[in-house]
C-alpha cells in the first residue's frame, strides 16, 4: 500500500487523532498560559522569586518526557490525566520566562507615570504592565505550543489521545508493510498541526497586540 | 465647565531617609506654596529635588514630616486617592504607548468615575487647551507624535480631571531647545487661564527664571538655599552656592524676566509700499533719521530704507533697501529684543502686533536705559528685603536669648 492509499483508507482515524491531538495541546496551553502568566505576575518583582520560578520550570523541562509520563502513570493512572499534567508542566517554562522578562521590561518611567496618575496596583497590572508585556508573553505561548505538539505524541505511551498513537503503532510493528506509513502520517500530521497553530498565533497577535506597540 | 483653581501646599519638616544610608536624602524641608503659584525646585543633580516632589504625591513615602494640600493633611490618606487629585507630568511624557491619545487623557477622569459623555467632551477640551487639533490627534498613538506633541498630551492627561495641584518632574528635559521654548510659553499661557498650583522640578536655571513665580534653589539633601522670586535671586543671591548656580550673566538673565511691553516702545518714521515714490523721498529727507521703515501692504515691517538706497536702485522699491530679518512681539522678552537689535545692522528692531503689523521700534538706547532702571529697582528691593530679614532675625535671636531655653524651638 502506498502512502497516499494509506491516507485515503485511514483518513477517518487520522482526522480523529489529529483533532484529539490539537484539542489536547490547545487545552493544555490554556492551562499553561493561565498558570504561567500568574507565576510571572506573582514573581517578577522579586529577583529571587523570579529566578526560582524560571529555574523550577526549566528543571521540569529537563526531565525526559517518556520518563515523566511513566512516573505519572502510577500516581494518576492511564489516559487523559497524565497527558494533561505532563503537557501543562512542559508548557510552563517559555511562558513563565517570557512573562517575567516582559513584565520586567516595561519602562519604569511608565510604571511611575501609572502610579503617579493614581492607578491602583491591580489596575496598573491590567491596564499598563500586562498589555505592554503581552507581545513577549505571546511569543512564549507560541514557542510552548510548538514544543507541546511534539511532546504530545509521547502521550500515546500512557494510552493518551492524539497522533502519537499512529507513531507508536508503527514503531511497535516495524517491518510490517504499514509501519512506515503509520509513523510518517503521524509525524507529518503533527508538523501540519504545528504550522496551522503557528498561523493562528500570527492572527491572534494581530488581533490582540494594540496598534500603538505593534512592530 | 468651571476649572478649579489651585490649592496651597504646605510641607512641614518633610524628611526622607533610605534604609542603610547614613544621611537622609531629603532633610527637614519646610515650604509653603501659595495657591495658584508656580514654584520651581531647582538644584544640581542628586540634590533631592525630585524626591521632594515625589513625596508630595507620595510616590515616595516620606519617613517624617507632614504634607498638607489645601489645608487637608494628606500624609496618611490613601495614596491612590491622593494621586487622582494631583496632576503629574514627567520627563518624556510617560504616555502609555498602547493607548491612543484620547485613551491616555481619559484615564484619570475614567478612574474617578466621570460619565462617558463628560469624559469625551473633556478629552476634546483638553486637546484644544494644549493646542492640538482634537480631530487630528484624538486617535493617534503616542509614537505617531513628535516629542513636543507627546509632552503636550502628557500635560493634558495630567490636567484632565481638573486637579488643583500639578506636579511636573523635568517635563521638558527631553525635548529639543526650540520645542522646549514653545512648551514653556504654552505653560505660561495655560497657567494664565487655569491658575493651578504648580510645583516644577528642573536643573535648568534659565527655565526656572522663565517659568517660576518663585524659585527654591536646593542644595544637597534638599536644603533650601534660597526661596524667593526670580528677580530677588538674580540680583541678591543668598550665598555663594546660589550665585554659583545662577551662574555668570545674571544681568543678562534678568532680561528674560521683562517683556517688550514693559518698556517704552518708540515711534519711528514709516512709509508704506502703497505710498507714491515722491512721498517716500520726502519722508526720508525730512525724517531726521538715517533710515525709515518701509511697511508692506498689510502694515507689516518689510524693509529698512537708507537715504540714497532709492537712488541706487533707480527708484525701484523691490530692489532698494535691506529686508527686515527679525521682528519681536510685545510678549517677547527683552533678551529676545536685545538679540534682535544686536543682529540687525540698523541697531533697532521693529515691534509687531498680533497679526505681524508694525507698532513701534525698540533700540539699543531704550534697552540700556530699561535694564539700568530694572537692576537699580531690584537692588533697592533686595536691600529692603535683606534689611527686614535682618530685623526679624535680630528679634528672634533676642527672643531666644531672653526666653526660657528650648521653648522657642518647636
Amino acid at each position: 500500500m502506498s502512502f497516499w492509499e494509506y491516507l485515503g483508507n485511514r483518513h477517518q482515524q487520522l482526522l480523529t487523532d489529529a483533532y484529539q491531538h490539537a484539542s489536547a495541546v490547545f487545552q493544555c496551553m490554556v492551562l499553561a498560559t493561565l498558570i504561567g502568566v500568574l507565576l510571572g505576575v506573582v514573581t517578577y518583582r522579586s529577583d529571587w522569586a523570579g529566578n526560582l520560578a524560571t529555574t523550577a520550570t526549566s528543571t521540569i523541562l529537563t526531565i525526559p518526557s517518556l520518563a515523566m509520563i511513566g512516573l505519572l502513570i502510577p500516581v494518576v493512572g492511564l489516559g487523559v490525566p497524565p497527558t494533561v499534567i505532563a503537557l501543562t508542566l512542559y508548557g510552563l517554562l517559555p511562558i513563565v520566562r517570557n512573562s517575567i522578562v516582559g513584565l520586567r521590561g516595561v519602562d519604569p518611567s511608565l510604571v511611575d507615570a501609572a502610579k503617579g496618575i493614581g492607578m491602583s496596583r491591580p489596575m496598573r497590572l491590567a491596564r499598563v504592565e500586562l498589555p505592554l508585556a503581552w507581545p513577549p508573553i505571546l511569543t512564549g505561548i507560541r514557542v510552548s505550543t510548538q514544543m507541546l505538539m511534539g511532546i504530545a505524541a509521547i502521550a500515546a505511551y500512557a494510552s493518551g489521545p492524539g497522533l502519537g498513537n499512529e507513531i507508536f503503532r508503527g514503531l511497535a510493528s516495524l517491518g510490517s508493510k504499514n509501519a512506515l506509513n503509520q509513523v510518517l502520517s503521524g509525524t507529518l500530521g503533527i508538523i501540519v498541526l504545528a504550522l496551522l497553530f503557528d498561523a493562528a498565533y500570527v492572527l491572534v497577535g494581530r488581533l490582540t497586540i494594540p496598534r500603538g506597540i505593534r512592530v | 465647565m468651571s476649572e478649579s483653581h489651585g490649592a496651597a501646599i504646605e510641607l512641614e519638616n518633610l524628611t526622607k531617609r533610605y534604609p542603610g544610608s547614613a544621611s537622609p536624602a531629603v532633610d527637614n524641608v519646610n515650604m509653603e506654596i501659595k495657591a495658584g503659584e508656580i514654584v520651581i525646585l531647582v538644584g544640581p543633580s542628586g540634590c533631592g529635588k525630585s524626591t521632594t516632589l515625589k513625596m508630595i504625591n507620595r510616590l515616595i513615602e516620606p519617613s517624617g514630616g507632614r504634607i498638607r494640600i489645601g489645608g487637608e493633611d494628606v500624609t496618611d490618606i490613601d495614596p491612590v486617592k491622593l494621586r487622582r487629585k494631583v496632576g503629574y507630568a514627567i520627563q518624556s511624557s510617560g504616555l502609555f504607548p498602547h493607548m491612543t491619545v484620547a485613551q491616555n487623557i481619559a484615564l484619570v477622569p475614567g478612574m474617578i468615575g466621570w460619565p462617558k459623555g463628560r469624559i469625551k467632551d473633556r478629552v476634546e477640551e483638553m486637546l484644544d487647551l494644549v493646542g492640538l487639533d482634537p480631530g487630528e490627534f484624538h486617535n493617534r498613538y503616542p509614537r505617531q507624535l513628535s516629542g513636543g506633541q507627546q509632552q503636550r498630551v502628557g500635560v493634558a492627561r495630567a490636567l484632565a480631571a481638573d486637579p488643583p495641584v500639578l506636579l511636573m518632574d523635568e517635563p521638558f528635559g527631553a525635548v529639543d531647545p526650540i520645542t522646549r521654548d514653545h512648551l514653556q510659553d504654552e505653560l505660561i499661557r495655560l497657567q494664565h487661564e487655569l491658575h493651578k498650583t504648580i510645583v516644577f522640578v528642573t536643573h535648568d536655571f534659565d527655565e526656572a527664571i522663565k517659568l517660576g513665580d518663585r524659585i527654591a534653589v536646593l542644595r544637597e539633601r534638599s536644603h533650601i538655599a534660597q526661596f524667593d522670586t526670580p528677580e530677588a535671586i538674580l540680583t541678591n543671591p543668598a550665598d555663594d552656592f546660589v550665585s554659583g548656580f545662577v551662574g555668570a550673566g545674571a544681568a543678562l538673565k534678568r532680561l528674560n524676566l521683562t517683556r517688550v511691553r514693559d518698556v517704552e516702545v518708540t515711534e519711528y518714521p514709516t512709509v508704506s509700499v502703497d505710498d507714491p515714490l515722491q512721498t517716500i523721498f520726502n519722508r526720508i529727507r525730512s525724517s531726521g533719521t538715517n533710515e525709515i521703515l518701509l511697511l508692506d501692504k498689510r502694515g507689516r515691517p518689510y524693509k529698512w530704507l537708507r537715504r540714497g538706497d532709492l537712488m541706487r536702485a533707480k527708484g525701484s522699491l523691490a530692489r532698494a533697501g535691506t529686508l527686515v530679518t527679525d521682528t519681536v512681539t510685545r510678549d517677547a522678552t527683552l533678551r529676545d529684543a536685545l538679540e534682535a537689535v544686536l543682529t540687525d545692522n540698523t541697531g533697532r528692531v521693529a515691534v509687531t502686533g498680533r497679526r505681524g503689523e508694525y507698532t513701534g521700534v525698540v533700540d539699543m538706547e531704550t534697552l540700556m536705559n530699561s535694564v539700568h532702571e530694572l537692576l537699580e529697582a531690584d537692588r533697592l528691593e533686595a536691600l529692603e528685603a535683606q534689611h527686614e530679614l535682618e530685623e526679624a532675625r535680630a528679634a528672634q535671636t533676642h527672643a531666644e536669648q531672653e526666653g526660657p531655653a528650648g521653648e522657642a524651638k518647636a
